[in-house]
């Protein structure tokens, strides 16, 4: 009988070099693009705050590799990644964060709402844990017009002690609803170690069983792990077995937000983290699977020179006109109140 | 026409749309089997089953957040929202995501959900389950405010609000549910944003919002007889969208104005009627413009004390006969 560890290994020989470039080269943009835009927030350009996910590139990628076109992503305010795994493009990202007028949502939404539903890329939600309840109520949606489509809810370990949690997922799983809870777990809330503050060691797996759920804990930095986990817990919502709730383990390799230096973390744990950092390590194993430096080498000259082009396209953009400031309340464009 | 009550006319309402589109679904704390603890969704769940009208656990946050959720892809919910006071407990889905997820979006989002809420005074339940809420929602640029006053407007606007494309907050006035009066049979839909001119009157200009309507007009009908005062009052069916132009009509006729509200004085839904009135209709009033509503207070249980606490027939004729005579 094999061991889980060989058994891992044979699922993950499993994944094709298609499927892992591509999570490889999603990673890579999510880290340039980000990088990219925390240097031009110390520039000026990046306006009021940001919510950076570099170090948790992986769940977004290998989550985005197992779904289907048609699933439906729900992301918090660090959501810059879960927008452009699904293919949202650069350009407008970029031009939204600037706050100028051909940005992602007209420059109304700003770093902490991207939203791009023409890639159903339903929204980041920057009330925390607001959007397990909205995520639950797509999946009730879709299971309702027996679409087939998956809720994917991408939350950090600071939300699983908030009561929108427990009502999400208990609905979910009385309601068998398509709908995966993903846990970054980041290791902090804000600037609160998530142990110090929680009544389980591992905040999300550690509750599975109050919902009748399977626990689930990966390593959030190993893209294959995620890629794999993510095909299983999709693959069993759109079989009509219900929600799960994954807990991965990762670390943003900053602070909370932009004005965080993240100074409240020891040093050597840090150092074990950034070790463990998930874009070397798909890098190493494509290497070991063959791929060859030049290829990998490719990917990354074409992600920066796309970020390049996409900053320049963003800083081009102009400034939003007056004249939309009290559009979009209403389904009829306007914001009338009286009639 | 049938006579119906105003609880069975949300039934009623709910029926015909969910008889037109099969997008629309519910979802509520014993809304299903045990057909609404005000049975305002009898019959429902026998006539389209449970994938249509669904009962959930307590959880309000859950509720109203999964109704978004099934909106902004696909569906037309309704939730509904056992009593108004729960609002305060899903606030966050109703303030902050609902009602602001098509601006921040810049419109990528569409929102064509119904929020329906037992809301209201009269049936001595306390301050956590008596309160009138249909301020707070109107102060959240975003949402569309409902507070029908009798059964043919319950019918007609909850299926007005179930057809707009925007999020309707839908408030169900507990003290009317008993009421009875006529409805048209077959397809009836009311416009939102339209007041209604509930009795003609040349020399005040009383303005109401739900069971605050009937006692506008039975005290109209008293001042009438009793102090020669002819006064007109005007239902204001919809917060927002508000129809200002009904009541400027009406205030340039009478040039005196008196609001009629529920809610505790502060911030009320009057006070936005009478900031209006003032901006733009100063010199057609006569005299001072008056609100009449419950005094800054958490609604006491006791029969006696809620009864003196809510603007009566009594009070509103008092009230209006008092500033008369003194004009005089």
């Amino acid at each position: 009988m094999a061991t889980t560890r060989e058994r891992t290994r044979n699922e993950q020989a499993s994944i094709s070099e298609d499927v892992r470039l591509e999570m490889y080269r999603l990673m890579v943009e999510c880290r340039y693009f980000e990088t990219r835009a925390q240097e031009l927030f110390f520039e000026g350009l990046v306006r009021g705050t940001t919510h950076l996910g570099i170090g948790q590139e992986a769940v977004a990628a290998g989550f985005a590799a197992a779904m289907r076109e048609d699933d439906y992503t729900f992301a918090t305010y660090r959501g810059h990644n879960h927008a452009l795994v699904r293919g949202v493009p650069m350009a407008p990202i970029f031009a939204e964060l600037f706050g100028r007028a051909t940005g992602l949502m007209g420059g109304k939404g700003g770093s902490m709402h991207i939203t791009s539903v023409e890639h159903n890329m339903m929204g980041s939600y920057a009330i925390v844990g607001a959007h397990m309840p909205i995520a639950l109520g797509a999946a009730w949606s879709a299971q309702y017009r027996k679409s087939g489509q998956v809720a994917v809810c991408f939350f950090g370990d600071g939300t699983t002690n908030i009561g929108a949690f427990h009502e999400a997922l208990n609905m979910a799983a009385v309601w068998k609803a398509p709908v995966v809870f993903v846990c970054e777990n980041n290791q902090y809330m804000e600037y609160t170690p998530i142990g110090a503050v929680t009544a389980v060691k591992q905040p999300a797996a550690d509750r599975a069983a109050a919902y009748g759920l399977e626990r689930i804990l990966i390593d959030g930095n190993d893209a294959d792990e995620v890629y794999l986990t993510a095909s299983r817990v999709l693959d069993r919502a759109r079989a009509g077995e219900g929600p799960s709730l994954v807990e991965a383990l990762t670390y943003r390799h900053g602070g909370h937000s932009r004005a965080d230096p993240g100074k409240y973390r020891p040093d050597d744990e840090v150092k074990a983290w950034l070790a463990r950092d998930p874009l070397p390590r798909l890098r190493e194993r494509l290497r070991e699977a063959g791929v060859e430096e030049g290829r990998l080498d490719e990917i990354e000259a074409g992600v920066r020179a796309k970020v390049k082009s996409a900053e320049e396209e963003a800083k081009a953009a102009p400034e939003p006109s007056e004249d939309v400031l009290e559009t979009q309340v209403w389904a009829d464009g306007g914001s009338a109140w009286r009639s | 026409m049938a006579e119906l009550t105003y609880r069975a006319a949300v039934a009623a309402g709910i029926a015909q749309e969910m008889e037109l589109d099969q997008t629309v679904v519910m979802i509520g704390e014993d809304i299903g089997t045990a057909g609404g603890v005000f049975k305002t969704t009898e019959g429902l769940l026998e006539r389209f089953g449970p994938e249509r009208v669904r009962d959930t656990p307590i959880s309000e946050q859950a509720i109203v957040g999964a109704v978004m959720g099934a909106a902004m892809t696909g569906l037309r919910p309704i939730g509904e929202l056992m009593f108004s006071d729960f609002f305060a407990v899903a606030w966050d889905m109703v303030a902050n995501q609902i009602a602001k997820t098509r601006y921040m979006t810049d419109g990528q989002v569409a929102l064509p959900l119904v929020l329906r809420t037992a809301n209201g005074a009269g049936l001595r339940f306390g301050a956590q389950h008596s309160q009138s809420v249909e301020s707070w929602a109107m102060a959240i640029p975003g949402l569309k405010v409902v507070a029908p006053s009798n059964p043919a407007d319950m019918k007609g606007l909850i299926a007005a609000a179930i057809r707009d494309p925007d999020p309707v907050i839908v408030c169900e006035h507990k003290g009317l549910f008993a009421e009875k009066g006529e409805v048209p049979e077959g397809e009836h839909v009311e416009e939102l944003g339209q007041a209604r001119v509930v009795r003609e009157g040349t020399d005040v200009t009383i303005v109401a919002l739900a069971m605050m309507v009937p006692r506008a007009a039975a005290a109209a009908e008293r001042l009438q007889s009793e102090h020669g005062i002819s006064a007109e009052v005007i239902d204001l069916r919809c917060l927002v969208p508000m129809d200002v132009g009904t009541v400027l009509a009406s205030v340039e006729k009478t040039t005196r104005l008196f609001t009629v509200e529920e809610n505790p004085r502060l911030g009320g839904w009057g006070a936005e009627v009478v900031s209006i009135v003032a901006e733009e209709a100063m010199y057609s009033l006569d005299a001072p413009i008056v609100r009449i509503t419950t005094p800054h207070i958490p609604l006491p249980s006791a029969a006696t004390l809620e009864d003196i606490a809510l603007p009566s027939v009594e009070r509103i004729v008092e009230t209006v006969g008092r500033r008369l005579a003194d004009a005089r």
